[in-house]
């Protein structure tokens, strides 16, 4: 499965988390600019799967800090230029919630 | 004797405090009204005491004077609710069985939770205006400064009134033009946000404003830490802005009491279901204002719209009938833009702010989305509103819901 084959919605995140696999989360990480997920990317995005799974909701950078034991410094590292997002859409999960 | 507890006699609390007490039988329903703090705080007030146009006095008066004679009030900290149980037990060793629970516990900023925000800085060139103290403080510090670059910082949202940051930078812009120093100050708006507000057609027009004004938005700035000792704070991804004088929005949570029953997310906001406000954990719970994790804005107007909701779903709780899922994310804020002139926003979960007239479609007298003075005057008046009428929980001439009449898509 690669990217023209799953659904995206307007913003490019995923429709159905289920069709996610990890070569499509390597196709959108590229498109976000990360060539390559090292053991840390996969230790965020499963984590974050594992969390959406359980709750229904996108984990957002403070849970991911206490829950998944994630610094934001490094969060901020390896998912440049708002991790929320950017993260979120590499995992397969859809946009984080937008605040009000 | 049945009993229904509130936790919080802030204005959700209040508001539904007064609500219930005037429909229940007495002789069948005891409420019961937790709070920890004798003073009721007009806490939109708070925006204005930095430029000295309110004093301490135009925002506080005593909870009690709000409560309806009939309902127990109990002046204690909350050591733990235990919903499995249905109790929740006081530090100061009651324990108050219930029927029914209400958490009313709001939010509170923690200034804590940034590192270096109070080493040594804190209320000297670093100021929060969301407490009365802090306000007070800076009003102090405003009186006697000389210039220089005046940086507003949004920590992280969600917070409590998301439009008061703004409107505080408005205000400013107007005080230091009639304080004839604007020229000797630079403004700068840092928000973790996008643009200048969370909904997109508002946050361009009120990014409009900001450039009008000559105030200078750094979207996307995230806060790390705060280095006091060279007057900078520094985002996650090093970005570095200088400042002279910092106005925070720290952090806002919800209260600890939450954290220790187990009952919060990890704001220590309830997780609250977003259109009935009945628990998401339990059937007897419901919870209101800024104590829920919904996402809808932190808000007075919203407490007061939700109360209508919450009001009529207790009522159907108690005669076992289902609850309804009335509740629409309605927010209706105003916005003060200085100079005598203020905006109005009105929206809910689905619909973002649109231009037209309120509250009555077509005629107004506000106008939405849009600068004019009588909006300024909505808001001035809002105060007179909220001691007499809001608070006892009477009709405003407001729908809970929020109405597309009247405004332009």
């Amino acid at each position: 499965m690669d990217v023209k084959q799953v659904q995206l919605d307007a913003e490019g995140f995923l429709v159905d988390y289920k069709e996610w696999n990890e070569e499509l989360a390597k196709e959108l990480a590229k498109e976000e600019g990360i060539e390559e997920l090292t053991d840390r990317h996969w230790h965020v995005i499963r984590f974050m799967r594992e969390e959406y799974e359980k709750t229904g909701q996108v984990p957002t950078i403070r849970r991911l800090k206490n829950a998944g034991g994630i610094p934001t410094k490094e969060l901020y590292a390896l998912f440049p230029n708002g991790p929320a997002k950017k993260a979120a859409r590499i995992a397969g999960l859809p946009k984080p919630q937008g605040c009000v | 004797m049945k009993n229904i507890v509130i936790l919080g006699a802030g204005t959700a609390g209040t508001i539904m405090a007064n609500k219930l007490a005037a429909a229940l039988d007495k002789t069948e329903w005891q409420i019961t009204v937790v709070d920890q703090e004798e003073i009721h705080y007009y806490q939109p007030g708070f925006l204005f005491i930095p430029f000295g146009i309110y004093t301490r006095e135009d925002v506080i008066k005593p909870k009690r004077d709000y409560l309806p004679p009939g309902v127990n009030l109990i002046m204690s900290k909350i050591e733990v609710i235990e919903p499995d149980r249905n109790r929740v037990k006081l530090e100061n060793g009651k324990v108050l069985p219930y029927d029914f629970l209400i958490i009313a516990t709001g939010s509170r900023i923690h200034p804590e939770e940034t590192e270096g925000m109070l080493n040594g800085a804190w209320h000297k060139n670093i100021f929060d205006f969301y407490t009365l103290e802090g306000a007070l403080k800076l009003a102090n510090f405003l009186k006697y400064w000389e210039g220089g670059r005046m940086v507003l910082n949004i920590v992280e949202m969600p917070i409590k009134c998301p439009v008061a940051p703004l409107e505080f930078v408005f205000l400013a812009d107007w005080w230091f033009t009639e304080q004839g120093i604007r020229d000797k100050v630079e403004i700068v708006f840092a928000t973790p946000l996008p643009g200048a507000f969370t909904k997109p057609r508002a946050s361009h027009f009120l990014g409009n404003f900001l450039e009008k004004k000559g105030i200078h938005l750094v979207p996307e700035f995230n806060i790390e830490r705060v280095d006091s000792s060279k007057n900078k704070i520094i985002s996650y991804d090093e970005k570095e802005i200088e400042y002279d004088l910092l106005v925070t929005i720290p952090t806002n949570m919800g209260d600890e009491v939450i954290a220790r029953s187990g009952m919060g997310d990890d704001l220590n906001f309830v997780p609250t279901d977003k259109h009935t406000l009945q628990s998401s954990q339990f059937e007897n719970v419901f919870v209101i204002g800024d104590a829920t994790n919904l996402p809808s804005s932190k808000a007075g107007s919203v407490a007061h719209f939700q109360s209508e909701v919450l009001f009529e779903n207790i009522m159907r709780a108690i005669e076992g009938r289902p609850l309804q899922p009335k509740f629409d994310g309605h927010a209706n804020c105003f916005i003060e833009s200085g100079f005598g002139k203020g905006i109005l926003i009105d929206f809910n979960y689905d619909v973002e702010p649109l231009p037209g007239k309120f509250p009555l479609p077509g005629i107004g007298p506000f106008s939405l989305l849009e600068e004019t003075k009588m909006n300024h005057w909505g808001k001035m008046m809002f105060r007179w509103m909220y001691w007499n009428l809001l608070l006892k929980g009477s009709e405003l001439p407001i729908q809970a819901q929020m109405n597309l009449a009247g405004k332009r898509l």
